[in-house]
Order: C-alpha cells, then structure tokens, then sequence
C-alpha cells in the first residue's frame, strides 16, 4: 500500500464520501444559522402566532412521513446494489424519487393556498408578526431546494444505475446520494418541529 | 486498489424497524403538540423527539454509528458550533426586542 492509499484508508473508502460529509457538515450550519435566526425572531417577538392556526400540520405531517418513507427506499436501493441486484436498486430508487417529488408537489400546494390566503414574505393579513410569513417561506423554500436538488441529483443516479453503471463492487455514487437524501431528511424533522409543532 | 469500507463490515440494520419508530415518533410529536396548558413540557419533548428522530436518521439510515470514530467527531463538530451560537444567541432573543415589521 503507497502512501496515498494509506492516506485515503484513515477515515472513509474514497474520497467522494469524506467530502460529502464535509458538504455536509457546511450545510448543516447554513440551518443552524436560519433556525438560530428563525428562534431569535420568534423568541424576541410578542405577537407569533400558533403555527398550527395558519399552517396545515396533519398535510404537512403526511408530507414528513412520505419523506421518512422516502430515506427507507434509498437505503433499501443501496442495500439491492451492495447485494448485485440492479432492478431492486432502480424500483427503490424510483420510489425515492416518487417520494421527493410528492413532498415537493404538496409543499408547492402548501404554499400555493397560503399565498392565496395573503400570507407573504413581507406580512399577513392575521394580524401577527409579519416576519413569521418571512422566516416560515426561508426556512422551508431553503430545504424544498435542496429536497429539488435531491430529486434531480436522484434522478442522475437512476440513468446511470439504469445504463449498468452501478455495481455490488461499485456502488460509493449511490451511498454518497443516499448521505445527501438522508441529511435532507434529517432537516426536515427539525424543520417539522421547529415551525410546525411548536406552539 | 479496492478498498473496503468501515460501513461495509456490520450487519445490516433493520431499516423497516427504524422506519416503524420514526414514524410512532412523528405521531407521539403530534399528540405531544396538542397537549394544552403545559408549554414547557411541549417544548422540551418537542425537541428531545425530533433529536431522537434526526439521531435515528444519522446513526442508522446514514450509517454513522458504523463509521470510524474520527469521522463520527467531524461530522458531529457543526452540533458543538451549533450550540455555541444558539447559546450566544439567547441573551439577544429573550431581551423581547421590537422587530422592525
């Protein structure tokens, strides 16, 4: 073993994955950062409304669980290629799409009604802080683009797994997406709580 | 060369398992948040569920419990940052300031 490979050996088998994690550690604390802001704004201010008032909790508590269904078919896509098995890895793969794409379709529903109900990024017709239609449509529109991004990166995954380019030895590419689609999970359920439930 | 990966050397986990515990998890969230006249308790099991959740979600669906302790520490340095900004962060939000609308 040369002292590159040596190297590449400490912590992850290749690169791609190390840097994966490192992106995403980056863009962990972009959310920390909105949601450090999205609790200094709530906390300082006296007239916040119950979200639950204004929001669709039980539509978006589907949308979380078809998010949580969604990082179950990605490791079972991972799972099917680790073992060979081509067809498992692109039906779970094509569930996983099905699922980013139905949490961004409700999502655009979501925010679709609530615009038509007056609520924006600058007020809302309630009577309440007018910086709870701003943090509401950052904190969400920042993770519906990465949720957008995710599908689209998905879905490269899917062609090139369709093309044989993914084997039981060759499979890094689909774990390193699977690291990016569970993260954005793993957002999701802070988002969830945060400014859904939380009253 | 191939190299073998810390991941690759477990059993797999019972990801049906995790899924079935994220979601009695979201519907404990859902009763929790309905409870009336107690909002502390609400906001204190808010948060420990939806910690338990992203726990779940980190240590089995990205197998992090499987990896190298190093990494597990890299990739657990954004919490300590984290903590220390929303820490910094309280004494600003609790002073009830006036936002501009």
């Amino acid at each position: 073993m040369n002292e590159v490979e040596r190297y590449e050996n400490q912590l992850t088998p290749g690169w791609g994955k190390l840097m994966m994690w490192i992106f995403l550690c980056s863009d962990a604390m972009s959310f920390a950062g909105l949601l450090a802001a999205y609790g200094a704004v709530r906390l300082g201010s006296s007239d916040w409304p119950n979200p639950a008032q204004i929001l669709d909790v039980p539509l978006t508590a589907i949308n979380t669980f078809i998010l949580i269904c969604s990082s179950v078919t990605m490791v079972k896509a991972l799972s099917a290629i680790k073992h060979g098995n081509k067809s498992g890895m692109l039906l779970w793969l094509a569930g996983t799409i099905l699922g980013g794409a139905t949490f961004l379709g409700v999502q655009a529903y979501e925010w679709t009604h609530l615009i038509h109900e007056g609520l924006t990024i600058q007020g809302n017709p309630f009577g309440v802080s007018s910086l709870f239609g701003a943090t509401f449509y950052i904190l969400t529109g920042f993770h519906g683009c990465h949720v957008l991004s995710g599908v689209i990166y998905l879905l490269c995954i899917f062609i090139k797994g369709a093309r044989g380019g993914y084997t039981a030895g060759h499979n890094s590419p689909v774990e390193i997406a699977g690291l990016y689609w569970h993260f954005v999970d793993l957002i999701w359920i802070l988002v969830f709580t945060f400014v859904y439930l939380i009253v | 060369m191939p190299v073998s990966s810390p991941t690759d050397d477990h059993a797999e986990p019972n990801y049906w398992m995790v899924w079935l515990a994220l979601a009695v998890l979201t519907v404990i969230e859902l009763v929790i948040a309905r409870v009336p006249n107690a909002k502390a308790f609400v906001i204190v099991s808010l948060c420990a569920l939806a910690l338990a959740k992203a726990a779940l979600v980190a240590l089995y669906f990205m197998h992090l419990k499987f990896e190298k302790s190093a990494l597990i520490l890299i990739v657990l340095s954004p919490l300590l940052l984290s903590a220390i900004m929303y820490i910094g962060l309280v004494p600003d939000a609790t002073t009830h300031i006036h936002w501009l609308p």
